[in-house]
C-alpha cells in the first residue's frame, strides 16, 4: 500500500492503495466516483475512459502510480451542471439506450473535440473506435458529435 | 370516449392504500429515487398522496409514476409511464418517474423479455391512469357538490364550467385517496392522445450523461465487501479441489470458499440455468484486491460425467441432459451436419412436399450455419446481496425478478416475503439477465460471509461462463417446376441444443407443399435466450434462401415475396399461420418505396429482407460498397409496423440499435470452443461491431395505423441479417452460408 495525492476534477484527493491499482478502481472503489464504468479491464471497450491532461485514456489500464500530478477529469467533472456541449448534444439526440457505455463515449468525444473542433466522419470513427456500444447507438453518436462541434 | 371494463385488479388498489394507511405522506427518502422528466419545472411538493400503486400526486400537482418493468435499455422507464400520464391527463413536464419495487400483488409481469413490456401493459397502464383521473374527478364532485359527469380535466386541472370552479390535481389529491376505486373507467379514443405518439426524452438521460450511479454495479453500501467467482476453465469440467492458502493471506482478502449455486436435489426454476453451478468465491475489501487474489487460488478441475437436471415451471416438469465431454466447435459443427443429413422430426406438413420434390424440374438446396454468441452486456453480470438470518436484500440488474424471488427463497431457506429484490437500471440484458444465477451466487456468498457483498464478474467470467446463443444449422430446399413455380418447400433446423425453427411462420401458409422439420443435439455448453431468440438465426437464413430462390426463378426478390403474401392472404394454406400477410406485405411495400427499389442508386450493392417476430414487422434494404474485402454499409432502410408508436424518437433509436446489433453479430461475432474452452475471453478476441463499421446512415419509417402497440427490443435485429447477406452476394458474386460473414470475405 502507498499514499497517492491525485488531482481529480480540480480537487486534491488522497488514497492509500496498492500502487498497481488501476485508476478505474481507485475512482470507483475508493473515491466513489461511479460514473466511470468497468467493461473489459483490458483497454478494449472504452467504458472506463477518463481524461488525463485533456487526453482520453482507459482508466482500467492506468495504474494509479503512473498518474502523478496529472490532471484527471472524469464524467462527473466534465461540467458542473451536465451542460458540456457534448452532454447537451447527447440529450438532444436522446442517445442512451441502456446507457452503460455512454460516459465513456462522452469522455472520448469531448477529448476529440478538445483537439479537433471540426472533426470529419473519419476523425470521429478513429477517435471513437475504442468505445463499444452493444446497444448500437453509433449513428446517433456521430450526429451528436457534429452537433456538439457546432455549438461548442 | 370508449367505455372499457377496468382490468385493474381492485384488490391491488385496496391493498396499497391499506398498506400505506390511506392518504398519507410518504417519507422524504421516497424522493431520492425519483427521476424528474427532462422538461420538469415544478419544484418538489410538501406532501405526496398515494392514489394507487402506480402513482402518487404531490400537493402542488407534481406526479410520480412508477415504472413497473425492469429497464434494460428498451426505454420502458419512459414509455410505460407515458401510458399512465396520457390517461391521467397531466402535462408530461409535471411527471417524475420512479422504478417500482418488485411487488407482484400490485404489478403484473415485472419482466423484461420477448419485447412484451409495452404490448402487455397497453391496456392496464392506461386504465391505471384513467382510474386515478376518475378518482380525482369524484373527489372534486364531492367537494364542489356537483355531478361528476360535468367535470372535465385538462393537463392536470379539474374544471367545472357550470360553476366556474377549478382545481389543480394537487389540491384534490388528498381527497382522492379516500375515494373508493371506480370499476368501469372510460379510456381515451386514440385520436385524443396528447402524449402517446409524441417523442419524449429518456427520463434517465441527464443522469446517464452526467455519470450518476444508476446501475447495479454502482451499488456501494456501508461495510460492503466485493466478491468474485472462479469457475472451471472449460465446459465439461468441474471443480475437484482448491488450495486457497496463498490467496487468503493476501491484503484485503476476507475469505475464499467453494459453494453450489443450486441444491443438488432441488428442482430448478426454468431460468435457473448456470454454466457452472459449483464455484469458488473470493471475497475481499476492494475489487482490485479480489482480482489479484483470484489469480493466486490454485484449483484442480476434473471432467464432469453425464448429467440430467430437473426443471419446473407453473406445474410443468422436464429435464435437460448435459452430456459428458469436452466439445470443440469444429467437432460439433460436423456433428450438426451429420445430424441434419439424417432428417428431422416433422412438425408441419402441408400438401405433398415429399412427392413433389421427386417430380421437381429443379431443386435448390442450401445449408446455413451460425456460431455460438456471448451476450456481452456492457455492464458485466453483478449483484448486491445482504442476507441475514431473517431477511435478504438483493439489488441489481435482473430481467426476471419475479422468478428469482422463488429460487432465492428456496436456496436461502427464507419465506418469500423476506426476499426483497430491488431492480436497478441495467447495462444491457439481451436475454442474459433472464438467467439470474449471479443473483443466487451473490445471496449465497453474502450469507456465508455474513456481510453485504457485491458480486462482480470480470469480462472474462462474463464471456466464458455464459448462457449463450446456441450454434445453429438450417437446411432449406425448394423444388421448382419447368415454369419456375415453387412446387415443394422444405426447412429443417437444429442446434446445440435447440432448434431455431418456427414452423408456422412465413413462408408456411403461402406454399401448397410445405414441410418443416426439427432436431437438436445435447451439449454441455449452456445456452439460453439471446435478443430475438431463434429468430436471430431463422430470419437471416430464410431471407437469404428466398433471395437465392427468387434469382433461380428469375424474379425480383420483392415481387416474389409479395406474390407469396398475396397467396397467404387470399388462399392461406394450413392453419395456425403465425403472421398477418397484409401487414407483412405492408412493410415490404414501404421499404420498396423508401429505398427507391425499382430505380436503385448506382455503385451500391443492395439486398432486402423482411421478417415478423415478437408481434412486430420489419423490412430492410441494405446498401453497401466494398473497400477491398471490407464491406462499408452506406445505408440501411427500415420499414416497421409495430402498431401505434408510443414514443417515436425512442422507437427509432431502438430500431437503429437493433439494426446495428444484427449486422454486427452476423458479420463479425462468434464464440468458438476447443476442448470445452471458450477461445474468446474478452473484446481483444471477441469481435463486436465498432463505430467505423456501423452503417453510415439508417432511415426508419413506421407504418401508420391504429393497432395496439407491440415491442421493438427484438424485431429489428433478425431481418437485417438477411438483407446484409443478400447485399454481400450482390457485392461479391458469392453467397455466404456461414456466419460470421467476415471470415468468408477474404
Ligand atoms: S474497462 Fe477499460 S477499456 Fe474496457
Ligand atoms: S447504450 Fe447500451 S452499451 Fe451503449
Amino acid at each position: 500500500m502507498a499514499v497517492f495525492t491525485l488531482n481529480i476534477n480540480g480537487q486534491k484527493k488522497e488514497v492509500d492503495v496498492d500502487p498497481g491499482t488501476p485508476m478505474l478502481w481507485v475512482l470507483r472503489d475508493h473515491l466513489k466516483l461511479l460514473g466511470t464504468k468497468f467493461g473489459c479491464g483490458i483497454a478494449q471497450c472504452g467504458a472506463c475512459t477518463i481524461h488525463l491532461n485533456g487526453t482520453a485514456v482507459r482508466s482500467c489500464s492506468l495504474p494509479v502510480s503512473s498518474v502523478g500530478e496529472d490532471k484527471v477529469t472524469t464524467i462527473e467533472g466534465l461540467s458542473e451542471k451536465g451542460d458540456h456541449p457534448v452532454q447537451k448534444a447527447w440529450i438532444e439526440h436522446d442517445i442512451p439506450q441502456c446507457g452503460y457505455c455512454q460516459a465513456g463515449q462522452i469522455m472520448s468525444a469531448s477529448a476529440l473535440l478538445l483537439n479537433n473542433s471540426n472533426p470529419s466522419d473519419k476523425d470521429i470513427e478513429s477517435a471513437m473506435n475504442g468505445n463499444i456500444c452493444r446497444c448500437g447507438t453509433y449513428t446517433r453518436i456521430k450526429s451528436a458529435i457534429k452537433t456538439a462541434a457546432k455549438t461548442q | 370516449m370508449t367505455k372499457v371494463i377496468t382490468t385493474q385488479d381492485r384488490r391491488s388498489f385496496l391493498k396499497v392504500s391499506a398498506a400505506a394507511g390511506g392518504g398519507i405522506l410518504i417519507g422524504f427518502n421516497w424522493l431520492l429515487g425519483c427521476t424528474p422528466s427532462a422538461e420538469q419545472v415544478k419544484s418538489m411538493p410538501e406532501e405526496w398522496y398515494n392514489i394507487n400503486g402506480f402513482l402518487k400526486i404531490g400537493d402542488n400537482g407534481l406526479v410520480t409514476i412508477m415504472s413497473p418493468n425492469p429497464e434494460i435499455g428498451q426505454n420502458v422507464k419512459t414509455s410505460m409511464p407515458m401510458l399512465v400520464a396520457e390517461e391521467l391527463d397531466v402535462d408530461w413536464k409535471d411527471v417524475m418517474v420512479e422504478q417500482a419495487p418488485l411487488n407482484t400483488d400490485i404489478f403484473t409481469r415485472q419482466l423484461a423479455g420477448g419485447s412484451q413490456s409495452i404490448r402487455q401493459s397497453w391496456e392496464s397502464l392506461r386504465t391505471t391512469g384513467a382510474t386515478a383521473r376518475q378518482m380525482l374527478i369524484l373527489a372534486a364532485a364531492k367537494t364542489w357538490d356537483v355531478p361528476p359527469e360535468e367535470i372535465t380535466t385538462e393537463n392536470g386541472k379539474l374544471v367545472h364550467s357550470g360553476s366556474g370552479k377549478e382545481a389543480g390535481y394537487g389540491e384534490m389529491a388528498s381527497a382522492a385517496v379516500d375515494i373508493p376505486v371506480p370499476d368501469n373507467v372510460p379510456l381515451k379514443e386514440k385520436k385524443e392522445f396528447k402524449i402517446i405518439g409524441t417523442s419524449r426524452k429518456n427520463v434517465d438521460g441527464h443522469k446517464i450523461v452526467t455519470g450518476q450511479p444508476l446501475y447495479g454495479i454502482d451499488t456501494y453500501e456501508e461495510g460492503m465487501l466485493v466478491a468474485m467467482i472462479i469457475h472451471p476453465p472449460a465446459f465439461g469440467m468441474s471443480l475437484k479441489s482448491i488450495d486457497a492458502s496463498e490467496a487468503k493471506n493476501m491484503a484485503g482478502i476476507k475469505d475464499v470458499f467453494t459453494f453450489e449455486t443450486f441444491g443438488s436435489d432441488e428442482k430448478r426454476g426454468s431460468f435457473d440455468i448456470s454454466a457452472f453451478p459449483h464455484l469458488i468465491a473470493v471475497v475481499g475489501e476492494s475489487t482490485w484486491q479480489v482480482m489479484q487474489a483470484k489469480k493466486a487460488v490454485k484449483a484442480e478441475w476434473e471432467k464432469t460425467g453425464d448429467q440430467t437436471v430437473p426443471f419446473h415451471r407453473s406445474g410443468r416438469e422436464w429435464s435437460v441432459n448435459f452430456p459428458a465431454g469436452l466439445e470443440s466447435t469444429e467437432m460439433y459443427m460436423q456433428k450438426m451436419k451429420d445430424r441434419d443429413a439424417q432428417g428431422g422430426e416433422t412438425v408441419r406438413e402441408d400438401g405433398n412436399p415429399r412427392e413433389n420434390f421427386d417430380k421437381a424440374t429443379k431443386i435448390l438446396e442450401r445449408t446455413y450455419t451460425a456460431p455460438h454468441l456471448a451476450h456481452n452486456c456492457m455492464e458485466p453480470m453483478n449483484f448486491f446481496a445482504h442476507v441475514t438470518s431473517d431477511k435478504a436484500i438483493l439489488k441489481g440488474p435482473i430481467q426476471t425478478p419475479e422468478f428469482l424471488e422463488e429460487t432465492a427463497s428456496d436456496r436461502l431457506g427464507l419465506p418469500l416475503e423476506k426476499i426483497d429484490i430491488q431492480m436497478t437500471r441495467m447495462g444491457g440484458g439481451f436475454g442474459r439477465r433472464l438467467y439470474g444465477n449471479f443473483l443466487i451466487e451473490a445471496a449465497i456468498i453474502s450469507k456465508k460471509v455474513n456481510a453485504p457483498i457485491k458480486l462482480i464478474y470480470t469480462r472474462e467470467d462474463d464471456m466464458t461462463a455464459g448462457t449463450y446463443r446456441p450454434a445453429y444449422l438450417a437446411t432449406y430446399r425448394a423444388g421448382l417446376d419447368a415454369d419456375n413455380n415453387i412446387t415443394a418447400f422444405q426447412v429443417r433446423m437444429g442446434g446445440m441444443s435447440e432448434s431455431p425453427l418456427f414452423a408456422n411462420r412465413f413462408p408456411a401458409g403461402a406454399l401448397d407443399h410445405y414441410l418443416a422439420e426439427n432436431w437438436s443435439i445435447d451439449t454441455n455448453i449452456t445456452h439460453g435466450a439471446f435478443r430475438a431468440p431463434r429468430s436471430n438465426f431463422s430470419a437471416g437464413v430464410e431471407q437469404a434462401f428466398l433471395d437465392e430462390l427468387a434469382e433461380e426463378a428469375g424474379k425480383d426478390p420483392i415481387d416474389l415475396r409479395l406474390e407469396l403474401f398475396e397467396k397467404a392472404k387470399n388462399q392461406p394454406v394450413g392453419e395456425n399461420n403465425d403472421y398477418d400477410a397484409e401487414r407483412y406485405a405492408g412493410v415490404i411495400k414501404l421499404v420498396r418505396e423508401m429505398s427507391n427499389w425499382d430505380t436503385p442508386p448506382e455503385n451500391v450493392h443492395r439486398g432486402m429482407a423482411a421478417y415478423y417476430c415478437h408481434n412486430s414487422y420489419v423490412a430492410n434494404v441494405v446498401d453497401l460498397v466494398m473497400d477491398g474485402n471490407k464491406p462499408v454499409i452506406e445505408k440501411v432502410y427500415c420499414a416497421v409496423d409495430c402498431g401505434i408508436v408510443v414514443n417515436p424518437d425512442a422507437a427509432t433509436n431502438m430500431i437503429e440499435g437493433g439494426t446495428i446489433d444484427g449486422i454486427g453479430h452476423a458479420l463479425y461475432s462468434e464464440l468458438t470452443f476447443i476442448d470445452g474452452v471458450p477461445q474468446q475471453k474478452n473484446f481483444d478476441k471477441y469481435k463486436l461491431i465498432r463505430h467505423s463499421e456501423a452503417p453510415k446512415s439508417i432511415e426508419v419509417q413506421f407504418v401508420k395505423n391504429d393497432i395496439d402497440p407491440t415491442g421493438l427490443g427484438e424485431p429489428p435485429y433478425p431481418p437485417v441479417i438477411g438483407a446484409l447477406a443478400n447485399a454481400l452476394y450482390k457485392a461479391t458474386g458469392k453467397r455466404i452460408y456461414d456466419q460470421p460473414f467476415i471470415k468468408h470475405l477474404s
